[in-house]
């Protein structure tokens, strides 16, 4: 059998992700004083080595063998590192409860009033099955076909795939229109996240004030969540249309200017974003005026009799106590921001003028089903799938050390 | 009332400072409904734009006239007989319904196996249903997309199209939650009284759940009649089509800009079901997440 060339061992990335997560273990134990030195070292170097390898080992580390471009060791490196990311916080959490002697796996059943009878596991199937049957066929084996094709040579339509290594993965490094297409994603979440957050945050308080109506203007203020992205982008189509639009006649009669909003650079996104608040900003009207409720009164009560002006009181009091509610429209904004506006795009500008306004949700849809490339595009879903659950990670690390300092 | 009308006789050195005419002739928290009425008026203006434009021929949009114009039944007529979209609607309201009466039936029996029997992993049950929140149907697309195309003994394109929709993470975990906070009682006396675990779900849960039910359905019937990428790229027969394909089918020729009225007449045909919805069962939404002020 012929000895394959590595640019990098595979032996060299086990051992050095063993290094790096015994390294990092003992800083953790050198920081907190908990625990045995010795456990902390052994458990961080098993746990460095699984996260060197789970994600190139099953690749038979193709990426670091020597027919292999730079990009694609590259891409070796980045998986390594991703791979370390998740075993090593997994690792400290579960070593962090063995050695304050939690239990390391959640209780079985805690549930008081369950049904007694030797047939509940046949009962708790029975009525569990569906959901588990759909989620297995249509989401985790999906799931598992993504991370296949992501390295295949493959498209709709012809009956021949080839493996290809990490290449869909490496080529995107070097893709500039891949790398704006995601700064668009960005942007666009951060700009909804700034402008219709803080919008809903100070209507919301408005909504919270006893006044009379409230329930009125509360309806009339978050209608816009039953509206679809498609909806919204014909409506915004119209508001902004260079000659037929109502927003360009208003800046003609007092400005004299008018703006080819839908069709040149930057006013396109602009477009985009100001659609997008519009949509969104009831759901963040929904979600704040219900945060504000849990707000107790008496501690803003008490807040004043000290002193504290309003300012004060919601810088200090109500803006912490709000940090569940505001992660989790960060977490709901961002995910419209890149999927949903999908359709919102589909209408208002059809990712034009020349590709400016696409996301790198429309960039999958393009590949995937215009070009049929299902290599790239799901490759291009895969990196979707990263930021999901980078969010995701963001809200329960963030946010859950944020609540613990507002539940008192 | 009382206070003022004592202090004219008493001495009172503030008695000149007191609130000046334009204070009382004004209401309190009068910037809350300042803010409140811009707020409504920018959120609600593109809407009623639309309805107004609905009615509108095309010289009447660019001329910018505020006044309704004289194509309302015109307009209609175009996008719900020319267009179709009196079958796209119905289509979409088949597929929405499907989609929030099926995840919430799955939802609601998913929560009761995950409450009400002992079994060892439970936890690793709920957690595989879980963690497919992370896996979003937009990310799993192009291999869903293989997946469904594939196998080609589908009864029905909408048995392809609503069937993998169907599992939901999020109805399930708030079932689960809901059953949670019900008192043990219910169930123990429910076993005295002999009741199979499923007649405890139909006498017992669900009469007790119409909240959680009713909050579930609006979200998901949302999610339903707002879906478009999936029937986008799954529907070849265009008869099939859902109404927002529909909608954005009347936008197709924007740039020639020849049909702003049956554009806006769609965007109010498609809005007005799930506005139904939403304004008749906000208060099963509102209720179903204690979002009342007075709860």
């Amino acid at each position: 059998m012929e000895e394959i060339a590595y640019i990098v061992h595979p032996a060299v990335v086990t051992l050095a992700g063993a290094l790096l997560g015994a390294l990092y273990f003992a800083f953790l134990r050198w920081q907190t004083q908990v625990g045995s030195q010795r456990v902390s070292l052994i458990v961080g170097a098993i746990a460095g080595a699984i996260g060197a390898t789970m994600l190139t080992a099953p690749l038979g580390y193709c990426m670091f063998q020597g027919d292999q471009t730079s990009e694609d060791v590259m891409v070796g490196w980045i998986m390594v590192g991703l791979g370390l990311l998740l075993t090593l916080n997994i690792g400290s959490v579960v070593l962090w409860r063995y050695f304050r002697g939690q239990r390391l796996l959640p209780r079985g059943d805690t549930t008081p009033g369950a049904f007694r009878g030797r047939f509940g596991l046949v009962y708790a199937l029975a009525v569990l099955s569906p959901t588990i049957l759909v989620l297995v066929y249509f989401v985790y084996l999906p799931m598992f076909d993504t991370l296949r094709f992501s390295t295949f040579l493959a498209r709709f339509g012809a009956p021949r795939t080839r493996f290809i290594c990490v290449s869909n993965f490496s080529r995107m490094l070097g893709d500039l229109d891949y790398h704006s297409n995601l700064f668009l994603s960005f942007a666009l979440s951060f700009g909804i996240i700034i402008i219709a957050m803080s919008l809903a945050l100070l209507i919301a308080s408005m909504l919270n004030q006893p006044i009379r109506g409230a329930n009125v203007y509360r309806t009339l203020l978050i209608w816009p969540y039953a509206i679809s992205p498609i909806v919204a982008g014909s409506i915004f189509g119209l508001l902004l249309g260079t000659e037929s639009g109502i927003v360009n006649r208003v800046l003609d009669l007092t400005l004299g200017v008018k703006v080819p909003w839908l069709v040149t650079v930057p006013a396109a996104q602009i477009s985009v974003v100001l659609a997008s608040v519009w949509n969104v900003i009831g759901f963040n009207i929904l979600f704040y005026t219900a945060g504000l409720q849990t707000i107790p009164k008496d501690l803003l009560e008490s807040a004043s009799i000290d002193g504290a002006s309003a300012w004060q009181q919601f810088a200090r009091i109500t803006f912490p106590l709000l940090s569940p509610f505001t992660f989790f429209l960060i977490v709901t904004n961002t995910i419209y921001a890149f999927f949903d506006t999908f359709g919102l795009i589909f209408v208002l500008t059809r990712g034009g003028p020349t590709e400016s306004t696409f996301t790198a949700m429309y960039r999958v849809y393009v590949t995937g089903i215009l070009a049929s490339d299902i290599g790239k595009s799901t490759a291009q879903s895969l990196i979707l799938f990263l930021i999901v659950v980078g969010i995701t990670i963001f809200q329960f690390r963030v946010g859950q050390r944020r609540v613990q300092y507002g539940n008192y | 009332m009382t206070e003022s009308a004592s202090s004219r006789f008493v001495f009172d050195p503030s008695a000149g400072k007191e609130r000046p005419l334009w204070r009382r002739l004004i209401p309190q928290r009068w910037y809350a409904h300042l803010i409140l009425i811009v707020s409504v008026v920018i959120i609600t203006f593109p809407m009623f734009y639309a309805l107004l434009i609905s009615t509108q021929s095309n010289p009447e949009v660019y001329n910018h006239k505020f006044t309704p114009g004289s194509m309302f039944f015109e307009n209609l007529h175009t996008v719900m007989v020319q267009r179709n979209m009196g079958r796209f609607m119905l289509n979409s309201f088949v597929i929405a319904m499907s989609i929030a009466v099926g995840k919430t039936v799955m939802s609601v029996l998913a929560g009761l196996g995950l409450v009400y029997f002992r079994y060892p992993g439970k936890w690793l049950v709920f957690g595989f249903v879980l963690i497919t929140l992370i896996m979003p149907g937009d990310v799993l697309l192009i291999a869903l997309y293989r997946r469904v195309v594939s196998f080609d003994a589908w009864p029905h394109p909408y048995v392809a199209l609503t069937l993998p929709l169907l599992a939901s993470a999020t109805g399930v975990f708030i079932f689960r939650q809901h059953f949670m906070t019900m008192p043990p009682d219910l169930s123990e006396a429910a076993q005295l009284d002999g009741a199979s675990p499923l007649q405890f779900l139909f006498r017992v849960l669900i009469p007790l759940s119409w909240n959680t039910i009713g909050a579930l359905m609006v979200i998901m019937f949302l999610f339903g009649w707002n879906q478009f990428l999936w029937p986008l790229i799954l529907l070849r027969d265009q008869n099939l089509q859902v109404v927002q394909w529909g909608m954005q089918s009347l936008t197709q020729n924007l740039e020639v800009g020849d049909n702003f009225g049956p554009m806006m007449m769609g965007v109010i045909i498609t809005s007005l079901p799930p506005m139904i919805v939403f304004l008749i069962l906000q208060r099963q939404f509102m209720k179903g997440f204690a979002l009342t002020r007075d709860k």
